[in-house]
């Protein structure tokens, strides 16, 4: 398995969020602060590497029906680690976060992954696939939690670096309407249309070479 | 609780707290099927249905099995769990008695079990201490706020197509940006208490 390959689908040629469209609702939801975002991409990120992992392990001993159902138990058990453990060691986040860290369970990307990948793969692979399919996933969320949180309210690293933030525009001048709902169907539409235009022209580029 | 309050949960389920315009739950079938207008109804329908069965039944397993015994942090295990028996059942009584409803919904009837709306209105419900009436009341409102976005969505997108935009906008980015501009407009609703 080609590990330098695996690394550039999941990040960019075949990003979870940008080109296969999965998890959008959590994408847009929580990515009003750099500190949600972090928080929620490492959150996936750990859950999907641990369920890849299981999932590749047991999916010669599955019976092929009940195969979904098996996938959600072993999904739903890790999400509720993570879940609790956020509750006791960092309850800010679990608060800003709220219901959507539950939801991680019915969270496209992992239930996909399983379904496309590990449910075909072995665990090496698997595991890979997990950890560079959830950076691709926290990527996308610092992109848009960093650009809504600068422009929408005006700061940086709101509960990160300090409870605040660092003021970086002045209180008055901030668009609002980013951090709202409108703002993050609107970034992220913008984000997939850059995402689609870098990939078309990349394409152009090499059936030129190649034609040549 | 009164009939008032009622009315106030199922005003905020569908314009004000719309699921989909202002909490993002249930994005992902929303995104994915709403290319044709009848395909939207009827996903929408399936959703308001397995919602409102989902929240009664949640409710009651919550109630009656995980405070009882002292579970609650099975919760998110036991509701997923519920929920795909649920739309399992559903999907086998609809294939034995209505045949073409069950042929309608196709795929997009066992797609209900990863819908966050589903998850996220059992688990909404419990938040908010619902009783019994108001959590069924809150998923069948909750439910109808899914199928008034899909269905308004779906005919917007499908007028889409005549539209003059730029190339690499095709498909979901320009949905992303009209299902933005519709969250725009449902922002209108947001302080509106009649019977508050």
């Amino acid at each position: 398995m080609n590990i330098g390959k695996q690394f550039k689908e999941g990040l960019i040629t075949n990003n979870p969020v940008l080109v296969q469209v999965l998890g959008t609702c959590s994408t847009m939801a929580i990515t009003t602060s750099f500190f949600n975002g972090l928080g929620m991409g490492l959150s996936v990120l750990i859950i999907l590497t641990l369920s890849n992992i299981i999932i590749s392990a047991i999916r010669k001993i599955v019976p092929d029906k009940i195969r979904i159902a098996m996938f959600i138990v072993v999904i739903a058990c890790f999400v509720t680690c993570v879940d609790l453990l956020l509750q006791a060691f960092i309850p800010d986040l679990s608060k800003a976060l709220g219901v959507f860290l539950p939801l991680i369970v019915v969270n496209c990307i992992i239930l996909g992954r399983a379904e496309a990948f590990c449910y075909k793969n072995g665990v090496v692979a698997s595991t890979f696939d997990g950890i560079f399919q959830g950076l691709g996933y926290t990527a996308v969320l610092m992109v848009m939690s960093v650009f809504r949180e600068l422009f929408g309210s005006g700061t940086f690293g709101a509960g990160v670096i300090s409870p605040d933030g660092i003021r970086i525009i002045p209180e008055q001048f901030p668009a609002k309407l980013l951090t709202l709902p409108v703002g993050g169907f609107i970034c992220l539409g913008f984000l997939i249309a850059i995402m689609q235009w870098a990939l078309t022209k990349s394409k152009n580029k090499t059936e030129k070479e190649e034609s040549k | 609780m009164s009939i008032t309050s009622l009315l106030s949960i199922s005003m905020g389920a569908i314009l004000v707290n719309n699921f989909i315009f202002s909490q993002f739950l249930g994005c992902c079938p929303f995104l994915g099927v709403s290319k044709k207008l009848d395909t939207a109804v009827g996903m929408g329908i399936a959703v308001t249905f397995v919602m409102g069965l989902a929240s009664a039944v949640t409710w009651i397993v919550n109630q009656f099995i995980l405070v009882r015994f002292d579970l609650l942090y099975m919760q998110t295990v036991v509701f997923i769990l519920v929920i795909a028996a649920l739309v399992q059942f559903i999907e086998m009584f609809l294939q034995k008695s209505m045949p073409s409803l069950y042929t309608a919904l196709g795929i997009y009837l066992p797609l209900i079990t990863t819908n966050c709306a589903v998850l996220g209105v059992a688990l909404l419900n419990i938040q908010n201490n619902y009783s019994f009436i108001e959590s069924v009341v809150y998923g069948i409102t909750g439910g109808l706020g899914f199928l008034l976005a899909i269905v308004l969505f779906a005919a917007v997108r499908e007028r889409n197509v005549f539209a003059d935009y730029p190339k690499c906008f095709d498909g979901f980015p320009i949905a992303l940006i009209t299902a933005g501009l519709m969250a725009l407009s449902f922002m209108g609703f947001s302080g509106l208490s009649v019977w508050g």
